[in-house]
């Protein structure tokens, strides 16, 4: 089955790590041009804007600077999982016939806004939003803090170890080791991982995400469109979107995200099972989104997610080929990461990905994770 | 090591039963008269159910940890002085879920167990304000 609706283009920004000298908007820009250039079409061709990350008006600030002047546009923002959301609505716009070809943008400089006074993220400071009363006066106001929280909860019910969790850092940094745009390349052992400084229990620095510089897009049309362009056809065959809560003390069950939701409703669609994924890209904010993600979509049964990821399956050469650009955790993460996802899945699934390829990726799955455990993107794409 | 958490309150229309009570060193917390349950946090309608207006009743004090971790750095304003410090989320005997602090516990995982037995203890903040926080219930003390 299929929505009939494509992915034609995917791209990165020209440059991605640590780039002190462009500005989040650049990052935007270069990335749509080089994801319109993928996809063979012009910015003329742009009719819907997708966006989020940045300011209080976000597609109004993005479509001014890249000269749009859309007829369909959605600033959605649920956290990381937010650029597989809007995939999910542009899905939707073009099938209503709201929109012909949909531009996804992000782009964000958390890294060097650090070194310009700039907040990183847009204001959040009302003292009576919920979060701020009950829950930063106990410590918990950013992510690292809430996923401990929930982590801790499934290794008490289900015995999941921190040497599963190092597992995970492990092999995505066997997969950044080949890509040459991943921020961070060197090898890792599990001991290295458990070694490095804690920054909160139970995490220790490597199981937690990059914090880096980058821009990314991707471009949308329909499937008898995307016929017409002369470049590879990726189509969505299922998208779905669920959140639960905003603050982590609200998660109804802290060892279950609403992954479960997304992903069973992805499959649904798509007439697929969990075995039918040749490659997945799966939000790795923490080593533990990953394993209690791998769960939640049905790859292994609830608690089995230490035992699934063990013995470096999921690392280059293993039989589950799983976030290849290097992920969060060691390729890059400017705050959100789910247009990384989607990038690499396109990419995988066209052949372009050189010595992380793999071989006959036919069928991939992306999921965001946005907020604390909150919100839930998934879609299911293939080579058609 | 209590008088290391200074976190600046902000107590909102909404939520002031909570905070008037836990000056009185009691933990009150919306009630549902439809529902007949708590909920947590304070909303002027039942999120379960949508019914309002709730009632505010005692609870006992009584609950679990239900999660926890240990915070070695932070950049919330009060709590510098405070880490290493455990934050949890403790399950209340009535049902409700709300973040905490446990304390009167060595901040390490081997003192600090999911499920452990707690009871609500108060800190009394610089300008006078109440904090509801957890320590292990008395059986649980060492």
């Amino acid at each position: 089955m299929t929505t009939g609706v494509a992915i034609v283009g995917a791209a990165e920004a020209d440059e991605i790590g640590i780039v002190p000298h462009k500005s989040a908007l650049q990052m935007h820009a270069e990335a749509a041009a080089n994801a319109l250039a993928h996809a063979n079409l012009s910015v003329n061709d742009v009719d819907a804007l997708f966006t989020c990350g940045l300011d209080f008006m976000p597609s109004l600030l993005v479509a001014e600077y890249l000269g749009l002047r859309p007829r369909y546009s959605s600033s959605n923002s649920i956290g990381g999982s937010s650029f597989v959301a809007h995939l999910h609505e542009a899905v939707h716009a073009i099938r209503a016939g709201a929109c012909e070809v949909a531009l996804i943008t992000h782009g964000e400089t958390r890294r060097s806004n650090r070194n310009r006074g700039v907040s990183p993220r847009p204001a959040h400071d009302d003292p009576w939003f919920p979060d701020w009363q009950w829950e930063r006066i106990y410590g918990v106001q950013s992510p690292p803090s809430a996923y401990a929280l929930a982590a801790t909860r499934h290794m008490h019910q289900y015995g999941t170890t921190s040497e599963q969790l190092a597992e995970i850092a492990v092999a995505t940094r066997a997969w950044a080791a080949l890509n040459p745009r991943a921020l961070k390349r060197d090898p890792i052992t599990i001991d290295d991982v458990l070694s490095s400084p804690w920054v909160v229990y139970p995490f220790h620095k490597l199981d937690c995400c990059l914090v880096t510089d980058a821009g990314g897009a991707i471009v949308v049309t329909s499937t008898a469109r995307a016929r017409t362009l002369g470049v590879p056809v990726v189509e969505v065959l299922g998208s779905s979107v669920a959140h639960t809560h905003y603050g982590i003390s609200q998660m109804p069950d802290l060892t279950t995200t609403p992954a479960a939701r997304t992903g069973a409703e992805a499959f649904r669609q798509a007439g697929l099972t969990p075995a039918d994924i040749d490659v997945a890209e799966i939000y790795d904010s923490f080593t533990y989104t990953v394993l209690v993600t791998l769960e939640d979509l049905g790859f292994c049964a609830k608690g089995e997610g230490g035992d699934f990821v063990s013995n470096q399956r999921t690392a280059p050469g293993g039989d589950f080929p799983l976030n290849t650009s290097g992920g969060g955790l060691s390729y890059t993460h400017p705050g959100m990461f789910g247009m990384f996802l989607l990038v690499e899945a396109v990419r995988q699934l066209r052949g372009e990905c050189g010595e992380r390829q793999v071989p006959d990726a036919e069928v991939a799955l992306v999921n965001g994770m946005g907020g604390y455990l909150s919100s839930a993107a998934t879609a299911i794409l293939a080579r058609v | 090591m209590s008088d290391a958490f200074t976190p600046p309150l902000s107590p909102s229309p909404d939520a002031l039963p909570f905070w008037q009570a836990a000056n009185r060193h009691e933990l009150r917390l919306p009630y549902c008269l439809e529902c007949r349950a708590f909920f947590f946090y304070p909303r002027p309608r039942c999120p379960r159910c949508g019914a309002g207006p709730v009632d505010w009743r005692r609870c006992s004090g009584r609950g679990r940890v239900y999660t926890y971790c240990i915070q070695y750095q932070t950049a919330v304003p009060g709590l510098e002085q405070a880490v290493p410090f455990v934050t949890a989320i403790i399950e209340l005997d009535e049902g409700p879920r709300l973040m905490s602090f446990l304390v009167d516990v060595a901040p390490n995982p081997d003192s600090v167990r999911c499920d452990m037995p707690v009871e609500v203890t108060f800190i009394s903040l610089p300008d006078g304000q109440n904090l509801p926080v957890f320590r292990p219930a008395a059986g649980e003390r060492t």
